[in-house]
């Protein structure tokens, strides 16, 4: 895959604290990154970065095989959307999606002819002549990509664009989002803080803590195979169930957790022969119950402490040698709080990682 | 529930079952009596002094001499008024309060275009463009808003002789735009603060630069602010005397300069009514811009303040 941004040993810092550190990132021609995290871990800076709405300290920025780290925003060939929409307010939705082109001094038949097409894709034509706040949210949405798509750019940048939307239309416009990518075949790069935004857009997932990208895998990857407790933490809801366990040099094929003694024949290390205090994740979708129970490789016995029911699925919060510990059950599923369940723990659906660095065992 | 332990909990009044719509309220309770009655008390207080100057500018000087001065004019004559306008001596100009009128105007009207034209954009740069040194140069913009006028009266007069302009309008111009700009540049600045900054970045984006961005999207949005920064800078301007009094030369006095000539003239018999009428005249360019723009100002104050 060729690639069309690329980042080299970008760093940022606003006076001591650095906020990106020496990130290095390559974005392929035509995929769809998702650069994923809470709340302060650098995403939206790196995006910024990208944009040229911040300088970095240090490092290079590249698109399409350019040097753009001191180039204008509006020279780098990028189009951007925003939380905000960021939407010229007295300026109609035209004059919205046709100000970057009239600046950059395109012929006014190009311009008819891209608002056009932007227009016809998004069927935003009915409200050419509105004023944005006379556009409901997802309009003004709407509007803000075509702004972006009216550049004709490679490179479409995301920040956080579904975030002030109701939960029905992140849903509708996520899928148009999709759909665009699929149509256009742009190098899209995308914010957000939403894992599912995440996981049902991106080619590639990167998750990012303090500045540094902690995992850069396709969805399925992270998810299956999270590189880092921080991000099997943060992708799946409910969350994964961490217990404390160790693994004994002198039977290195088992995981004991309180009285409970996890054979590992058929976990698929990351680190063969790790050993020492480790967390065992595992993930509340992973846990069998009923029948399958009995014949998983390990078996506990549970006290449901709380019931959610939530239709399709229902949320069972119990406690195992301490530690909060979650199950999913299906949505049929009889249960009450105080009932006991017996719960079935396929080694092989499980994560560990090393108590210390924290990283995949 | 009769228990006794719940009894504090149930309502004091009993509402009608068949309740529906809006709750009924009285118009005149205890409360609302005393309320309008205060501000009725203190609006005749503040309005008095208008009264009387008002019935007094339209009186004769022989109806004035009875000292009655809260009595409604027996007889209304508009003869102080034009002459207050067009004839009244100060020194030895007859031309009456018009002339100060006018130099008032060619006074106001550029300083106030000046000191905001300017001021908007030191405060839009100091908001959002971020240069290095912003916040030293916003924050010796601001103390120079606490320095006393006192102290820069001096320097301020050498400084204009030496430009060779003390004593003309432009200097008096000048002067004012300058000691707009601290007050100016803080209410800009701060407004432009709460504009959203993606705005701004979605402009840059557009490829927009710095006078693109100033003129075609935040000066549009800036309205408010300009409205409140307009009353503001023409009320002071025009009421300006000490800077009016400074740095001008007779010829060029302005309104309220002459209006202190005329009203303290030692000389002859005092007027009142010519003076009460001069004073009405002076005071009716701001009067009329708050009573067009009152909503408007408290509009853009709040939206200036919000933020800072």
């Amino acid at each position: 895959m060729q690639s069309n941004v690329s980042i080299k040993n970008l760093r940022l810092e606003y006076g001591p604290v650095a906020v990106l550190k020496d990130l290095d990132l390559d974005i392929g021609k035509g995929e769809f990154l998702v650069l994923l995290g809470s709340s302060g871990c650098g995403k939206s800076t790196l995006l910024n970065c990208i944009a040229g709405l911040l300088e970095p300290t240090d490092g290079s920025i590249f698109i399409n095989g350019q040097n753009v780290t001191w180039a204008e925003p509006s020279e780098r060939g990028i189009g951007m959307v925003f939380q905000s929409y960021a939407l010229y307010p007295q300026m109609t939705v035209e004059g919205n999606l046709t100000f970057g082109l009239r600046n950059a001094k395109v012929p006014k038949d190009e311009i008819k002819r891209r608002v056009a097409k932007a227009s016809d894709m998004l069927q935003i034509q009915p409200l050419l002549s509105r004023k944005p706040a006379a556009l409901s949210g997802g309009q003004r949405q709407r509007v803000a990509i075509g702004r972006a798509l009216v550049r004709d750019v490679d490179v479409f940048l995301f920040d956080e664009p579904l975030s002030n939307l109701d939960a029905k239309l992140r849903a509708e416009l996520r899928v148009e989002i999709k759909r665009l990518h699929q149509r256009l075949g742009n190098t899209m790069i995308y914010v957000t803080h939403d894992q599912v935004e995440a996981m049902t857009l991106a080619d590639r997932i990167a998750i990012m803590r303090g500045g540094v990208v902690l995992q850069l895998a396709a969805p399925k990857e992270i998810y299956n195979r999270p590189a880092h407790k921080y991000v099997a933490d943060f992708i799946g809801s409910p969350a994964m169930n961490f217990l404390d366990a160790v693994i004994d040099p002198r039977e290195p094929l088992i995981a004991r957790a309180g009285d409970l003694a996890i054979p590992l024949e058929h976990y698929d290390f990351e680190r063969h022969g790790h050993t020492g205090p480790v967390w065992f994740g595992i993930r509340p979708e992973n846990l069998a119950t009923g029948d399958a129970a009995n014949s998983a490789p390990v078996q506990v016995d549970l006290i449901a402490e709380l019931v959610e029911p939530m239709g399709a699925e229902t949320l069972v919060w119990s406690t195992l040698f301490g530690t909060p510990f979650k199950l999913r059950m299906d949505g049929q599923a009889r249960i009450e709080a105080g009932d006991v369940v017996r719960v079935g723990l396929d080694p092989k659906l499980a994560s560990i990682f090393d108590k210390s660095d924290e990283l995949r065992v | 529930m009769a228990d006794a332990t719940f009894t504090h909990t149930t309502p004091r009044r009993i509402w009608p079952a068949d309740a529906a719509g809006p709750r009924p309220r009285k118009r005149f309770s205890q409360r609302n009596i005393i309320i309008y009655s205060l501000l009725a008390v203190l609006a005749l207080y503040y309005l008095l002094p208008l009264y009387v100057m008002m019935v007094t500018s339209l009186k004769g000087m022989p109806e004035i001499a009875l000292g009655n001065i809260f009595a409604p004019p027996t007889e209304i004559t508009f003869e102080p008024w034009v002459k207050a306008w067009s004839t009244v001596c100060t020194g030895l100009n007859c031309d009456g309060l018009s002339r100060g009128f006018w130099n008032s105007v060619k006074i106001t009207v550029p300083s106030v275009f000046f000191s905001i034209a300017i001021a908007s954009v030191n405060g839009y740069a100091l908001s959002l463009w971020r240069f290095k040194g912003a916040n030293v140069f916003f924050t010796i913009l601001i103390i120079g808003a606490f320095i006393p006028y006192q102290v820069m009266i001096y320097p301020m007069v050498i400084l204009l002789r030496e430009i060779g302009i003390y004593g003309d309008l432009s200097g008096l111009v000048l002067v004012h735009t300058i000691f707009g700009m601290p007050i100016l540049t803080l209410l800009f600045r701060n407004y432009f603060s709460s504009v959203p900054e993606e705005l701004f970045k979605a402009a840059r984006v557009d490829g927009a630069g710095f006078w693109a961005i100033y003129f075609r999207i935040m000066l549009p949005m800036a309205l408010p602010i300009l409205v409140v920064a307009v009353i503001l800078q023409t009320t002071a301007i025009w009421n300006d005397f000490l800077f009016g009094v400074i740095f001008s030369r007779p010829t060029n006095y302005p309104m309220t300069v002459q209006l202190n000539n005329i009203v303290n003239s030692v000389q002859g018999v005092k007027e009142y009514n010519v003076n009460m009428a001069a004073t009405l005249l002076s005071a009716l360019v701001p009067l009329t811009i708050y009573l067009i723009s009152g909503k408007l100002f408290v509009r853009g104050i709040a939206a200036g303040a919000v933020k800072g």
